[in-house]
């Protein structure tokens, strides 16, 4: 259990001289606190494993530093940072039953035997293996593998923090529901720092306190699902989180006003000190776009098709040649391809160079 | 799923087994034939029923004597082999570097000794010990450690012994080295996140994944060693006196020295029989053996 902060972390797998846009995470700085539940969301390739493998010290990191609780640890072992990992694919001791799989770390920690007993039978029964208990660890299906690599991963009680890489990638959707579930019961049962790499926003969101998106090696933006909803920083986030994604459109900015296509879009604050030079775009979550009947004052758009997803449907529609997702009000039945476009301003946000721009109010 | 039935399939094991046949089949045959029958020349043979074999199997006989003699250097020697070898082999596979250019280095070095023929072996030890120009034995002998292979046992079979681990232990290495490179990184990482000693990660994960290399290198050894020939009988003829003569040379003596093709004939089978009862027990144990033992240990 502890706080662990990164210091200027990066990590190249070329060495440390390799060009800084080759490193496989760049420079970051940033907490976890004690006791969050975490997940690190982003793309294959994006760094999110190289990060979880620099907290664990599977990797040493090219630069900067990692604190537990203020205790540089950037060059101690794994086993001295007494951290739990758990990997995309299971790990099975298989000359050992599945009791003496759980016990493995506990037992290579020398801790006493009815300790190790209490904590494997406890972590057998969250997990629902106390019937397989002293069953042989081979011959089982991956979903049970798993679970066996996951209580490995908990059944220490002292661990600093609690990695998970991926770990529900080989299991059925419908147990991943159920372990998923079950990882936050645990969470709040056993007041364990988690951190949980996934490029799964569902995933991600239903786990976290606190979700961290990666994109290219760099965190681009940490908070809460609400957060990452509502106020993506970065057009990375606005179209990754979010089904459709977010819909991002060049536009003219120039102080309360985007122009799009000829037409204006009202903002809720104003922009005028926008970086000379940048690319400016508007971004804004197709939740908040409502396609009405084309009445003037609105922007007109062509209606290409229609995704009904059960609660909600959403339109996907064309102004001029730039894409849009738009939601579809309930009773609302285009009679024609040609509808408008109604923005929420206050739902409108202005990205330069992909950076959200906080106007002023 | 109903298969389909088609004879004629069995037209294309024929090339096999007509290659087979030629080449081992039909020699064995000759080998039955001669084992049940007696010979004083001129090519004229008489019916000897299991006669050979009565005579082999009893030690009273001259030929069975020789031969649990023989039996039992053999058995000897193999499991001293075995015990010498596979540990090693293992622990030579567990040192080696996993990256870089020593990697390379590495295998070509091991795989020396393997690429050398047996005789010339044999003839580099036999050298390589003598007393008088070997540069073993003159050291040996300089710096007061009395050996001589030619005159004394221990001393021969130390040689022999030291020969066939500096030839063959290579091999159990490769494999084991084989077996090593296919375990995936993540199985390491998970050791050390679950704070496994060295001797853990060696137990745990190591040793049961190298299960199945280490049953081939194990069958290897034993039937090489078990039928070891040319290194013995360059080395040391089968001497002193008959301290190092193993089944292979004695089968020798007894069909080309002896001419005594009914007693050599019966004398192969019986040493055919031995090595693959010896290779199908280990087969069994050591395949069983990864399934079996920790059941055991979850009931205790």
């Amino acid at each position: 259990m502890a706080r662990i902060d990164l210091v200027d972390l990066a990590h190249s797998y070329g060495g440390n001289d390799a060009a800084p846009e080759s490193f496989a995470l760049k420079p970051i700085s940033m907490t976890w606190r004690q006791g969050g539940a975490y997940a690190l969301l982003g793309p294959s390739g994006c760094g999110k494993t190289t990060l979880l493998n620099l907290i664990s010290g599977i990797v040493t990191p090219s630069r900067g530093k990692i604190l537990f609780d203020g205790t540089d640890i950037t060059l101690r072992s794994t086993r001295e940072r007494n951290i739990a990992q758990v990997f995309q694919f299971p790990v099975i001791y298989d000359t050992m039953t599945v009791g003496q799989n759980l016990a493995f770390p506990l037992k290579n920690r020398g801790v006493p035997k009815a300790e190790v007993d209490k904590r494997v039978a406890e972590i057998g029964r969250l997990l629902d293996l106390t019937a397989d208990l002293k069953r042989k660890a081979t011959r089982l299906t991956a979903d049970a593998k798993q679970k066996i690599s996951l209580g490995r991963g908990l059944v220490r009680s002292d661990v600093a923090a609690v990695l998970f890489d991926e770990p529900l990638t080989v299991i059925d959707p419908e147990l991943k529901w159920q372990l998923r579930s079950k990882l936050k019961a645990l969470h709040r049962e056993l007041d364990l720092t988690m951190i949980y790499v996934t490029h799964d926003q569902t995933e991600a969101l239903t786990f976290a306190d606190t979700v961290v998106v990666m994109h290219d090696g760099r965190v681009v933006q940490s908070g809460t699902p609400a957060e990452l909803f509502e106020k993506p920083a970065h057009t990375f986030v606005g179209y990754f989180i979010g089904s459709p994604g977010m819909n991002i459109i060049a536009a003219e900015v120039k102080g309360r006003e985007a122009r799009i296509d000829g037409h204006t879009i009202a903002l809720s604050r104003g922009y005028d000190a926008l970086p000379p030079g940048a690319k400016i775009e508007i971004g804004v979550r197709p939740e908040f776009v409502e396609v009405a009947a084309p009445t003037p004052g609105l922007l007109k758009a062509k209606i290409d098709r229609i995704d009904d997803l059960g609660r909600i449907r959403f339109a996907r529609v064309r102004v001029g040649d730039v894409k849009f997702a738009a939601r579809v009000p309930a009773g609302f039945a285009p009679s024609e391809g040609c509808v408008g476009l109604k923005f929420e301003p206050s739902n409108v946000h202005v990205y330069a160079d992909s950076r959200l721009v906080e106007g002023a109010a | 799923m109903d298969k389909t039935v088609n004879q004629k399939a069995w037209f294309l094991v024929l090339p096999v087994f007509a290659v087979v046949a030629f080449s081992a089949i039909l020699p064995l045959m000759t080998v039955v034939n001669y084992s049940m029958q007696d010979t004083f020349g001129n090519n004229q043979f008489f019916w000897n029923g299991v006669g050979w074999f009565k005579e082999l199997l009893d030690p009273s006989t001259d030929l069975g004597s020789r031969f649990f003699a023989s039996l039992w250097r053999n058995l000897v020697f193999s499991a001293v082999i075995l015990a010498i070898e596979v540990p090693l082999g293992i622990v030579i596979a567990l040192s080696m570097p996993t990256k870089g250019w020593t990697v390379a280095a590495c295998l070509v070095i091991l795989a020396l000794p393997l690429l050398i023929p047996w005789n010339v072996v044999g003839t580099i030890w036999q050298i390589f010990g003598r007393e008088d120009i070997g540069l073993l034995g003159y050291v040996l002998n300089h710096i007061g450690i009395h050996y001589n292979y030619v005159a004394n046992d221990i001393d021969a079979w130390i040689t022999i012994i030291v020969m066939d681990v500096w030839h063959w232990t290579s091999l159990v290495a490769l494999l084991c080295y084989a077996g090593l490179k296919s375990i995936p990184d993540a199985y390491y990482q998970a050791a050390q996140i679950d704070g496994a000693s060295r001797w853990s990660v060696f137990t745990a994960i190591q040793l049961p994944k190298m299960n199945r290399v280490l049953l081939i290198a194990v069958l290897l050894r034993f039937m090489d060693s078990f039928m070891i020939y040319t290194e013995p009988f360059v080395v040391t003829g089968g001497g002193p006196g008959n301290s190092t003569t193993f089944i292979s040379i004695e089968l020798v003596k007894i069909a080309l020295g002896q001419f005594d093709l009914g007693k050599a004939a019966a004398l192969s089978l019986v040493y055919n029989l031995i090595i693959l009862i010896v290779c199908w027990v280990f087969y069994t144990v050591m395949t069983n053996a990864g399934i079996e033992r920790p059941q055991k240990e979850g009931v205790a």
